[in-house]
């Protein structure tokens, strides 16, 4: 694999000096490649995207030890060169496409807004462009949606247009942020497919945050899982559903019910309790309040354990440990 | 929108008739008109003479309803005091008063959007935090001292702008800052408070996502949606201040429509005195139909349906 | 197994003025109060009486003050402190009585629109709307003006003209708190509506009307402050601070305390109950009502 294209290095976010929503992530994705994160709600996903970005609000403070763009450090950059990263050569695309347009512009002038600031393009060519991926995001009569506001389309046509917003710079990497979590299920497939599509097309790396295992299973290369801010688990799509080593990632996969293997009389696997808030200075592993396999022990220092080479994950026990408690 | 238009307009008239009903009782209070019209002195012929004059010797019903159909097609009644006609009256008055009304406003505009803005942007800190005390001020100050105060420092200490009457421009300048302080704090927090929800917005996140300057993030996005608000309100202001205008005209011997009332008042005029209610509140109530009006054409959510 | 992982409470950056602002408007309203209880048994002097031979002495800061008349004497010779302390009076007075009319004619139709809705809830707005299409100083004025000046008629015309915001606010606080389950519950359990009204309602909404009411009293000293400065609001020789201003005005120009005392001290005094509301508003939680 070439150099990635973004790199992210213990990566930490915290909120009023209190609250660690990200603690010590690092992941990396390569171009032309999907990187999911997944985890439950409140676990930092949204966060660490927004800390990529350089979009967290003023209370939250972001630190890592690197954290790189195409071989730009991003931490040091000043917020001018990255307003001219940002839209241009890393795109982001939010879970609320019904709020994240502004009410008061129609679609053709908030869509060739970036290209014409970005490219210094003029409006004709920046509405040819806009005409051009609205098509290609699979949007129908993209003439008439260009005099249009965002309240008169439907919240998969709100998607889209973000999307095709998104790639009008040709970004190399695009951030979706549970981009079909607000939508039907029939529009969320085909919203998935055109990514892919997408992907291939323009070469773009993908970063997307979900918290739905089945998108995961459709999309990624890699994937990371996050739980509490840290990042658990973190290894190749393949392996993570051959072989899951972090007991939240097994939790995670037991409450997917899969057809043909799921038995109907057995229920379905649930992971009781919730994500708690961590606050900083918290130490040992964030999953011991609701992990079944945890001792006295797990409140201590946990190191990242290897299983394969691109397979890491965050807790004292191998799995095959892990099957002996869970017989015992 | 025509719907939506002719049922504001029919709360409107009926707004209208019943502020006419409170204004014919308003100057019926006093009992006899014939009496007070007549003045000290008046001998008791006179006061006969004067009732069968003005109609005040028929029944109230009677009184109110020609008073009414006369003042639906535009006929006010006449002046006791300046032997004229009320509508001859206000009207010559009129520009005066809306001219006034429409420095103090774009004056509080002027002021209120860029402060509120600021604070809005500035929130948390001490700059918010000043500009709240600012608002606290103005809503303090009591209007018709703080005309003397500017009357003393720039009418006679300083001697840039003329004391009082109408004859130029600069007649205008003191009391629209008067009248502009007291529309300016609800227009400032307005402001303040419509910038905060923007920026906090999910639409304002999209643009900085896509890279867009600071100013056009602030003045093109997150101002554009704060001030239809700030817009809709500013219309209804405007009524308040007009009302409010008797104060100002007053101190300032400005002779508009407020003066004329207050003349009026001091002279138990009453056809003008409740001819100036109702001209002032009609003026209020199609200014709150514009108000919605505006509010519907600035914000196309509500526009296209 | 549990584990606690606590989150300190993360402070909220308010925008108010929050505490300081408080204890200020607390301060300012306490001496006026205080004022306006036992100022003029404190102050030598009768506010109503007149000495011609001593008129329009300058206050203490000034040259040629007299120790005896600390803020010096008015165009007719009467002490200006005695008649700023029987103005305080004057100010509570009309101040906190207007406020009663307002806020029971106000609450009252609120609570009525917001509770049953419908119909009633149309005339209220509607009442609403014509009370706000009144230009209240002009109406005020004249009705002063045709039956005489009294601190009576000046209360009873500011509490019938004043009640807007009350029922705004009452109205909306009541829609809210009518949708809330407990609500449901009470009915559900058979309480009569007056006991809804009164015993759930009520209580519930009276934090935003406290809000309100100090906003009231402090717009009704002003109105009170202009209306007796255009000559229509309390009679003479009654010293209210707005005709102490009036009476000030043709000497103005040669001294201006004369309109200074009384407007700084009204200025100050608004300034403080503002304060106060504001106060109240972030302690008990209420929204600025829009």
């Amino acid at each position: 694999m070439s150099a990635p294209l973004l790199e992210i290095e213990d990566l930490s976010v915290t909120f009023n000096e209190r609250m660690a929503a990200v603690r010590n992530a690092s992941f990396r994705i390569g171009r032309g490649e999907t990187h999911c994160v997944v985890g439950e709600s409140g676990c930092g996903k949204s966060v660490s995207a927004l800390a990529v970005m350089n979009l967290l609000v003023s209370a939250a403070k972001r630190t890592a030890k690197r954290l790189s763009f195409a071989g730009e450090d991003l931490l040091a950059m000043p917020e001018k060169r990255m307003a001219q990263l940002r839209g241009n050569r890393m795109a982001m695309i939010f879970q609320e496409p019904m709020t994240s347009l502004n009410p008061a512009y129609t679609i053709g002038s908030q869509l060739t807004e970036s290209y014409r600031r970005h490219k210094r393009a003029s409006q004709r060519d920046a509405t040819a462009r806009a005409v051009k991926l609205m098509g290609r995001v699979g949007i129908t009569a993209p003439e008439m949606r260009l005099g249009q506001f965002p309240h008169q389309l439907s919240g998969g046509l709100r998607q889209r247009v973000m999307i095709a917003m998104a790639l009008m710079c040709e970004p190399e990497l695009l951030i979706a942020d549970e981009p079909t979590t607000a939508l039907d299920v029939t529009v969320q497939a085909q919203i998935l497919r055109l990514l892919n599509e997408l992907k291939d097309e323009f070469g773009l790396s993908i970063l997307l945050i979900t918290h739905d295992l089945g998108v995961v299973a459709r999309v990624a290369d890699s994937v990371s899982v996050m739980y509490a801010g840290e990042v658990v688990e973190h290894t190749t799509a393949r392996q993570l559903f051959a072989d899951p080593q972090h007991p939240y990632t097994r939790g995670l996969l037991s409450c997917i019910p899969v057809p043909g293997k799921s038995q109907r009389d057995k229920p379905l696997g649930s992971i009781p309790g919730v994500v708690p808030q961590v606050s900083v200075g918290f130490s040992g592993c964030a999953f011991r309040s609701r992990c079944a396999f945890a001792d006295a022990d797990c409140a201590g220092t946990i190191n990242t354990q290897t299983a394969t080479a691109d397979h890491n994950y965050l807790c004292r026990l191998t799995p095959t440990r892990q099957k002996e408690l869970a017989r015992a | 929108m025509v719907r939506f238009i002719l049922r504001r307009a029919a709360l409107g008239l009926l707004v209208a008739l019943t502020v006419m009903t409170l204004a014919f009782m308003l100057t019926r209070l006093s009992g006899d008109l014939a009496i007070s019209i007549a003045g000290p002195g008046a001998t008791q012929e006179d006061i006969e003479i004067i009732r069968k004059a003005y109609g005040l010797d028929q029944p109230l019903y009677i009184q109110f309803a020609s008073w009414i159909s006369r003042a639906l097609v535009g006929d006010l009644g006449n002046s006791y005091f300046f032997k004229d006609s009320v509508s001859n009256l206000i009207a010559a008055r009129m520009p005066i008063t809306m001219t006034l009304g429409l420095v103090g406003l774009g004056l509080a505009l002027l002021v209120s959007i860029p402060l509120g803005t600021l604070a809005a942007m500035r929130e948390g800190t001490w700059v918010d935090r000043a500009v709240t005390v600012v608002t606290m001020i103005g809503q303090a100050t009591p209007s018709f001292w703080f005309g003397l105060i500017l009357m003393i420092t720039f009418g006679l200490t300083l001697g840039w702008l003329p004391i009082s009457g109408t004859g130029s421009w600069q007649h205008f300048v003191m009391p629209g800052i008067v009248l502009a302080m007291t529309a300016t704090p609800a227009l400032t927090r307005l402001t303040r408070s419509g910038m905060i929800e923007a920026i906090a917005s999910d639409y304002i996140r999209t643009a900085r996502a896509k890279g867009l300057t600071r100013r056009s993030i602030i003045f093109k996005h997150a101002l554009r949606n704060a001030a239809i608000p700030v817009v809709s309100i500013a219309a209804v202001q405007l009524g308040f201040m007009l009302g409010g205008s008797i104060v100002v005209e007053t101190v300032f011997a400005l002779h508009g429509v407020g003066f004329l009332a207050w003349e009026s008042i001091a002279k138990n005029d009453f056809p003008v005195v409740q001819a100036v209610v109702l001209v002032l509140a009609t003026i209020y109530i199609c200014l709150t139909m514009l108000s919605d009006i505006l509010n519907a054409l600035l914000d196309p959510r509500i526009r296209s349906t | 197994m549990s584990i606690a992982i606590s989150l300190p409470p993360v402070r909220v950056r308010t925008f108010r003025v929050g505490n300081v602002g408080f204890w200020i408007g607390v301060a300012i309203c306490s001496v006026v109060v205080l004022a306006a209880v036992v100022g003029n048994a404190l102050v030598p002097h009768d506010p109503f009486a007149q000495n011609l031979n001593n008129r329009l002495v300058p206050p203490f800061w000034m040259e040629g003050s007299q120790p005896d008349h600390l803020l010096g004497t008015d165009q007719l010779g009467r002490d200006y402190l005695a008649r700023l302390v029987y103005g305080a009076r004057i100010s509570l007075l009309i101040g906190i009585t207007t406020m009663i009319v307002s806020g029971l004619i106000g609450t009252t139709l609120g609570i009525l629109g917001g509770y049953f809705g419908g119909i009633v809830d149309d005339v209220v707005l509607f009442l609403i709307t014509c009370r706000l299409s009144i230009p209240v100083v002009l109406v005020a004025l004249a009705v002063v003006g045709l039956l005489g000046s009294s601190l009576t008629l000046v209360i009873c015309t500011l509490g019938l003209l004043l009640w807007d915001r009350f029922a705004v606010v009452a109205r909306s606080t009541t829609m809210q708190v009518r949708s809330l389950d407990y609500m449901n519950a009470a009915m559900c359990a058979g309480a009569s509506t007056p006991r809804l009204l009164f015993r759930e309602i009520l209580p519930n909404i009276a934090s935003h009307l406290a809000v309100v009411a100090t906003l009231e009293i402090a717009l009704a000293i002003l109105f009170e402050a202009t209306l007796s400065f255009l000559g229509l609001g309390v009679p003479a020789p009654l010293p209210s601070w707005g005709l102490m201003i009036a009476e000030g005005k043709d000497y103005m120009f040669f001294s201006s305390w004369v309109i200074m005392i009384p407007g700084v001290t009204l200025f100050i005094f608004v300034m403080g109950v503002n304060f106060v509301g504001d106060g109240l508003r972030s302690l008990l939680g209420a929204e600025r009502p829009r």
